[in-house]
């Protein structure tokens, strides 16, 4: 491809956020994640990854005028990636990216000022999307998602919500690559929550193999039993995500593999409306099966 | 008189900051700090305890799995069923644990530290044959070179051919992190943030199958760490052999223990452990662990003094921006009243100092590759020769584990949330000792406490103004180029800190952190 290849600048900021995503990207298998950051993941396209706190090389003043840079720069080409939630508490005193020039550079500006001048941004993880642990109650650091910041900002820039604590690989890197290829989602590829039909459609107990056990009204009542999870607490009836079908870690396994009860991670509610994670789904602040919980912030 | 400021210091867990006053060439004084608020302490209170272990979890996505494991102990003991886990809840929370310990210490050296030694444009001249380093040749041509570029120039050694296999490495250790965390899945479901590990032990029942699945992931992990990790940790040491003399600290170390042996004893000071609990002091005595002479101090930091000097049972996070003395909203725990460090130098050097043969062995066999004494494992690549070499003592251990499973057994027992109970969870995380307390009112938790290893770690002065261990370890330290400061971020990294733990609590006035001349 030599030089034709297309480098598409990506600027990734760590909010709130307990770098669970970020882990779970490197777990990517195919394309691995060699592929994804050195090579074309896409024939002529090359993901240019600038700003990444864990895996970067450099540190301090440096990497923060990479970022100023890419930011002045390459206004309306670079792809935003936000994980973790934005602490806005005390105009966003709770959570700095670093500094510059002496003054802290807070994570709420600089979702502010680069979501706003980004081609896209990718709300990675339920912290991102929803508000989901950081903002859990109290949210003693009022934390928002990136959707409630860009509106409270009169934001407009694309947004696409990939939640999960943490969220598979597979649904950031297929993101990323439907982008490459065609271009920014069209809002029917997105649910109500943002969220990229191609992963999110269909809830977990549509596709769980335990499915039957709950069809013939056989429930595990301990750990370690067979049968369908629900008395165990599983919210797998209100909850979208692939998980049954992709499963986890290369396919090795998934939450109800192991025999636990889906916390409906990939849900705006999570964790607040979600638990407790063991108390039976009629017992806990739901509505009926199928209908999304609302709430997150 | 210059001052450094590294903000951030990036490749660890979170958010953390570096100062340090440098004079005629060398660290007089230095300071961290770390600028994010979760609360997670607070989000913990008034839910289910049995939530304690999914949510604690979410305090650190690199290191879940050992706050699962934390929590998990602490609700076996405060639910009255810590002597009565089966053998198989104990072993596979064992090897769920081993799996990440693995994960873990990979990742740091080849993609949180590697990049402080290796230089990756340098492939720029590679000629060989090898597809991965091509594919970075290319990747150099395209002339793009983030992550990589910017970095700190001006003091990688390696030479070559050297540099190239440890590139090569870089790439093939992303592959094995990753088969380590998949390994780790098969038991633990799925990670980051297993959803097996539960009070009572796991949710999961052993298989043949799957004991199969994970023995041939172990063995090509082990065939790594034994045939590229040890080796490529020991070329670094010969070559950057000041950085044996340098980073050394406070000299005292402390460990949990970790890896339940024995799963009939409920106190966890009692317990046999494959690692070996006690606290280390710089001329290699190994004293008796007692979780009582645990207390958090908070002069330095952003914390009402009324909360001072608290053990973990009673402890309380009462934020107090203003507060004059005071330049961390990390506290400083103290073992005794004296300085401590945790991690792997500190859990090897205990298993070390209890006369552990095969911890004997292994250390004394690097020491003679590096012509080194035992003392001056206190230092950088000491910290890095310590990780390589426990991880391969956890890799060897956990066969023998896997054939103790009991395919088709429970690996389970129920229990029921008390009214009021309390509970105590100690175990080694990858970067240190890691411990939990929980106490529960009207079957909701009432408090919960975490003291984490980078709290230990990166902890600023005390009462009585004693600096934190990554403060002592800078401090002294010539600095060869202020404005590529490779010394402070080679010795902060060598800690493996992880911010996200050790963060619970800051106030607004962490906005300020930058704009006050804190020192």
């Amino acid at each position: 491809m030599g030089g034709s290849v297309i480098e598409y600048p990506v600027i990734w900021l760590q909010c709130a956020t307990c770098t669970g995503c970020s882990v779970s990207v490197l777990n990517s298998v195919s394309p691995s994640i060699k592929n994804v950051l050195i090579d074309e993941v896409i024939p002529g396209k090359h993901i240019n990854l600038r700003f990444q706190a864990t895996i970067m090389a450099g540190a301090g003043d440096m990497v923060i005028e990479e970022m100023e840079e890419t930011w002045q720069n390459k206004k309306g080409s670079y792809v935003l990636v936000v994980e973790g939630a934005i602490p806005t508490a005390g105009d966003g005193a709770y959570g700095s990216i670093g500094e510059k020039d002496g003054k802290v550079v807070s994570m709420l500006s600089r979702v502010e000022s680069l979501g706003r001048d980004a081609s896209a941004t990718i709300a990675l993880g339920t912290c991102a999307a929803f508000g989901g642990i950081a903002a859990a109650t109290p949210n003693p650091s009022q934390c928002l998602s990136v959707g409630r910041i860009f509106k409270l900002y009169n934001i407009a820039t694309p947004l696409i919500n990939i939640p999960g604590c943490p969220p598979h690989p597979d649904w950031f890197v297929g993101t990323l690559a439907s982008v490459l290829l065609q271009g920014l989602p069209e809002p029917r590829d997105l649910d109500e929550h943002k969220r990229p039909k191609a992963f999110f459609a269909q809830l977990i107990h549509e596709n769980c193999p335990r499915r039957a056990y709950f069809d013939e009204g056989k429930f595990a009542k301990r750990f370690g039993e067979p049968g369908c999870l629900n008395e165990l607490g599983c919210k797998g009836p209100v909850t979208y995500a692939d998980c049954p079908l992709r499963r986890w870690n290369g396919g090795v396994s998934w939450c109800i593999g192991a025999a636990s009860p889906c916390i409906g991670c990939t849900e705006p509610g999570f964790p607040d409306l979600l638990s407790p994670f063991y108390q039976k789904l009629t017992e806990v602040a739901l509505p009926s099966i199928g209908q999304s919980p609302r709430g997150g912030v | 008189m210059g001052r450094i400021i590294i903000d951030p210091v990036t490749r660890i867990e979170g958010h953390l900051k570096i100062e340090a006053v440098v004079e005629d060439g060398e660290v007089k004084e230095a300071r961290s700090s770390g600028t994010l608020f979760r609360g997670i302490e607070l989000i913990l209170r008034n839910r289910d305890p049995r939530d304690a272990q999914r949510i604690t979890q979410r305090i650190c996505g690199v290191c879940p799995t050992s706050h699962s494991m934390a929590a998990a102990l602490a609700l076996d003991s405060a639910f009255g069923i810590a002597d009565k886990i089966p053998d198989n809840g104990r072993v596979m929370r064992n090897l769920i644990l081993g799996a990440a310990h693995i994960a873990d210490h990979i990742l740091h050296f080849y993609h949180l530290t590697a990049l402080d030694y290796v230089d990756v444009t340098q492939i720029a001249r590679y000629e060989g044959s090898s597809s991965a380093l091509n594919s970075i040749r290319k990747f150099i041509e395209r002339g793009e070179l983030g992550p990589f570029i910017p970095r700190y120039e001006g003091d990688y050694r390696l030479p070559d051919r050297a540099n190239q296999e440890a590139i090569a490495h870089y790439v093939e250790a992303l592959n094995m992190r990753r088969k380590a965390q998949e390994m780790l899945a098969i038991f633990g479901g799925k990670m980051p943030h297993n959803c097996a590990i539960v009070p009572g032990g796991v949710t999961e029942i052993p298989t043949v199958d799957k004991i199969t699945s994970f023995l041939w992931r172990l063995n090509e992990l082990r065939g790594f760490i034994d045939n590229t990790y040890i080796p490529d940790v020991l070329a670094i040491a010969k070559v950057y052999t000041d950085y044996l003399e340098i980073g050394g600290g406070c000299g005292n170390l402390l460990s949990y223990g970790s890896y339940d042996l024995d799963g009939r004893e409920a106190d966890l000071t009692k317990r046999e452990r494959l690692f070996k609990q006690g606290a280390v002091s710089a001329e290699l005595n190994l004293d008796e662990f007692n979780p009582s002479n645990i207390a958090e101090q908070v002069k330095h930091s952003w914390y009402a003094d009324s909360s001072n000097g608290r053990r973990p049972t009673e402890g309380e996070t009462i934020p107090q921006a203003e507060k004059a003395e005071a330049y961390s909203w990390i506290k400083s725990p103290r073992y005794g009243a004296k300085v401590y460090e945790v991690g792997p130098l500190a859990r090897v050097m205990a298993s070390y100092a209890s006369g552990s043969p095969k911890v004997q062995e292994l250390v004394d066999h690097v020491l003679s590759e590096l012509k080194a004494t035992p003392t001056s494992l206190f230092s950088v690549l000491g910290r890095h020769a310590a990780r390589a070499l426990e991880t391969k003592f956890v890799a060897d251990a956990m066969p023998g584990w896997l054939l103790e499973l009991k395919p088709g057994e429970p690996a389970y027992i129920e229990s029921t949330v008390p009214e009021e109970a309390t509970g105590m969870g100690l175990v080694e995380a990858a970067r240190g000792a890691l411990g939990h307390w929980i106490e529960i009112k009207q079957g909701r938790i009432a408090n919960y406490q975490c003291v984490v290893p980078t709290t230990w770690n990166a902890s600023p002065r005390d009462d009585s103004e004693q600096p934190g261990p990554i403060e002592q370890a800078i401090t002294g330290v010539k600095i060869r180029d202020e404005t590529n400061p490779f010394e402070i971020v080679r010795i902060v990294r060598s800690f493996d800190p992880c911010l996200a733990c050790a963060v619970h609590l800051v106030t607004s006035k962490g906005r300020k952190l930058g704009e006050v001349d804190i020192l």
